[in-house]
């Protein structure tokens, strides 16, 4: 189990991680999801020691990072940026690290056998590919058998084979018991592999709940109206309680109204419509939805909260 | 490629064990030097080149006697062994000087530094080790290129400054040399963990052993002449020398230890910044 508790962090002057409190449980794959540049790195760096937070703590089962006594028994860590010798084989990398935890060498054997990395286990690490350099990283983190699992963007550079064979090594690892927390900025993958999410933007958590409820909330319907008169239309819709976006002179996108209802809506008001199209979100852009108003680059139209109905519309910008 | 797990029972190795026992992370910090070809090449080069310059240098020494002036002979002759030693070391501790920052930097350029603290999250027990390790291995490298260096350097100057390892200060002096070798080492290390960046602290380094010396030298009168002698470098290799020189402010015993505390120095504030700053 791993705990953080307003966990906050900055870096210069720039906040990457503001009063983060999450619960990560065992027995499940737990998916820490957010948009590049929101924090999920800077979270984990946190969880691991390897930064001091500047408020809270975070503890791994029940003691933070820098008590645990052979930590790599207990916690078995995939970092983003590669933490690797590049001068020295996969096998002596792992057998430096089994050392320090007192692990015998056939450990360092299993796991090379477990990432599938026999025949280059006596070859420099400088001249692996990302995709085998993200083997050795699994393979370091499984060293210890440890009991929970942080892995950064396990699947970044693995082909697609590679991807299915992490993807079903984490399931089994939380069938087993253990916990599995797991970043990435991809929905999808998320959604085929995590139970639970926590979804952060710009250093804050969004959402905490599992990803059915995340999915269901997530990729509700909407409708996409084209008319002449958009302007009143949709002061019309968001009175009955619709949430609408609207790009500039564009289409409206609507939720919380289905298509028949803001026809009848529109005759109503004897409204022309040009177009009535319902609508269903993918995941992905449901979560980029989600994220937007979160985003730390990027260029955005008006969104106007989906949780939150707002009457603003034509809107030029970030609130 | 398998997906099964070589063990399946989560926790089952989380039992309570002693903390941080030092033994398996000398055993690591053994295995990381060993297991970096660079590092292992660089110690035999300076094993080799030493004993070259040894002979090299004493060597022309003994071609040029006649026409040396009479002061420089009567240097040599005052003390042989730095005259043996000098010429091999002078080149080698340069080496060192690399390899001992070298030995931490390539962690952070590389991203092992984070592997390794998250092994050894209290840190400093991480740095202690590699340090007993690489002072220990600078060490016996230097003393094997030590002694041989002494012996082929004795009998190359035999017939014009005869010198035995049983004369005075002598088999402290060579065995001095590994020593000043080993704290250099460490002093190297030291400021690379200060760093954490292999050219700046390759530039520190070298500042220290080969700038600062004559820059100090130019310090006028007494100043010049302490400052100069408490430098870490050239308080250090006093060690290397027999007896003190009529112009030394330290014995040989006195330098070593001004050079052991600047290096205790350096180590403890890299130990404490090390444990401080987010890796």
């Amino acid at each position: 189990m791993i705990e953080a508790r307003d966990l906050s962090k900055h870096y210069g002057d720039k906040l990457a991680v503001d009063h983060l409190s999450f619960t990560v449980e065992p027995g499940q794959v737990t998916g820490f999801l957010g948009p590049n540049g929101a924090g999920k790195s800077t979270t984990m760096r946190l969880i691991l020691g390897l930064d001091r937070p500047d408020t809270g703590s975070a503890t791994i089962a029940g003691k933070p990072y820098r008590e645990l006594s052979e930590p790599l028994r207990t916690v078995g860590a995939l970092l983003e940026a590669k933490a690797v010798h590049t001068g020295r084989t996969a096998y002596n990398h792992l057998l430096v690290l089994a050392q320090t935890q007192q692990l015998p060498r056939r450990r360092v054997d299993e796991v090379i056998d477990l990432v599938g990395l026999h025949s280059v286990a006596r070859k420099r690490a400088g001249g692996f590919s990302l995709g085998m350099g993200q083997r050795l990283g699994i393979a370091a983190a499984m060293l210890g058998d440890p009991e929970v699992l942080v892995l950064d963007e396990p699947v970044n550079g693995l082909d697609p084979e590679g991807i299915l064979w992490i993807r079903n090594l984490m399931k089994q690892l939380a069938a087993e018991g253990r916990t599995v927390f797991v970043s990435s900025h991809l929905m999808n993958e998320m959604a085929v592999t995590a139970e639970h999410l926590v979804v952060i933007g710009r250093g804050k958590v969004i959402a905490d709940c599992t990803t059915k409820e995340f999915i269901e909330r997530s990729s509700e319907r909407s409708v996409l109206v084209k008319s002449p008169d958009a302007g009143r239309l949709a002061e019309v819709l968001v009175a009955e309680g619709a949430a609408v976006t609207a790009a500039d002179g564009g289409p409206l996108t609507v939720r919380h109204l289905e298509a028949p209802r803001i026809g009848e809506l529109a005759a109503r008001e004897g409204l022309i419509l040009h177009e009535l199209a319902p609508q269903r979100a993918s995941l992905e852009a449901a979560f980029m939805e989600l994220t937007r108003e979160s985003l730390e680059y990027g260029e955005h139209g008006p969104v106007h909260g989906s949780t939150a109905p707002t009457g603003r519309r034509h809107g030029g910008g970030q609130p | 490629m398998t997906t099964a797990p070589a063990t399946t029972h989560p926790g089952l190795a989380t039992t309570t064990r002693a903390r941080h026992p030092f033994g398996p992370l000398l055993s690591s910090e053994w295995t990381k030097i060993r297991s970096v070809r660079s590092t292992v090449w660089a110690l035999v080069l300076l094993v080799v080149l030493t004993l070259g310059f040894t002979v090299l240098i004493n060597g022309l020494t003994v071609a040029q006697w006649n026409k040396t002036d009479a002061s420089q002979r009567a240097d040599i002759q005052a003390d042989p062994v730095w005259q043996i030693l000098g010429a091999g070391f002078q080149l080698s501790q340069l080496t060192i000087c690399v390899l001992g920052v070298m030995v931490i930097t390539s962690e952070y350029s590389t991203g092992m530094i984070r592997a390794s603290l998250l092994a050894v999250p209290t840190r400093i027990p991480m740095l202690a080790a590699k340090s007993v390790v690489f002072a220990l291995l600078v060490f016996i490298v230097g003393e094997i290129a030590a002694f041989p260096s002494f012996f082929i350097g004795a009998s190359i100057l035999h017939k014009h400054a005869p010198v035995a390892l049983s004369d005075p200060g002598v088999l402290r002096a060579v065995i001095g040399a590994g020593l000043y070798l080993a704290v250099l080492g460490l002093f190297a290390l030291a400021i690379g963990a200060l760093v954490r960046h292999t050219a700046g602290g390759i530039t520190g380094v070298i500042g220290f052993v080969l700038v600062l010396a004559p820059l100090a030298q130019l310090l006028p009168g007494s100043l010049g002449r302490h400052v100069h002698a408490y430098l870490p470098s050239e308080a250090g290799h006093l060690i290397a020398r027999a007896h003190r020189g009529p112009d030394d402010l330290l014995s040989p015993w006195q330098g070593f230890g001004v050079f052991c505390l600047w290096t205790a120095l350096l180590l403890a504030a890299a130990m404490y910044l090390l444990v401080r700053r987010d890796a």
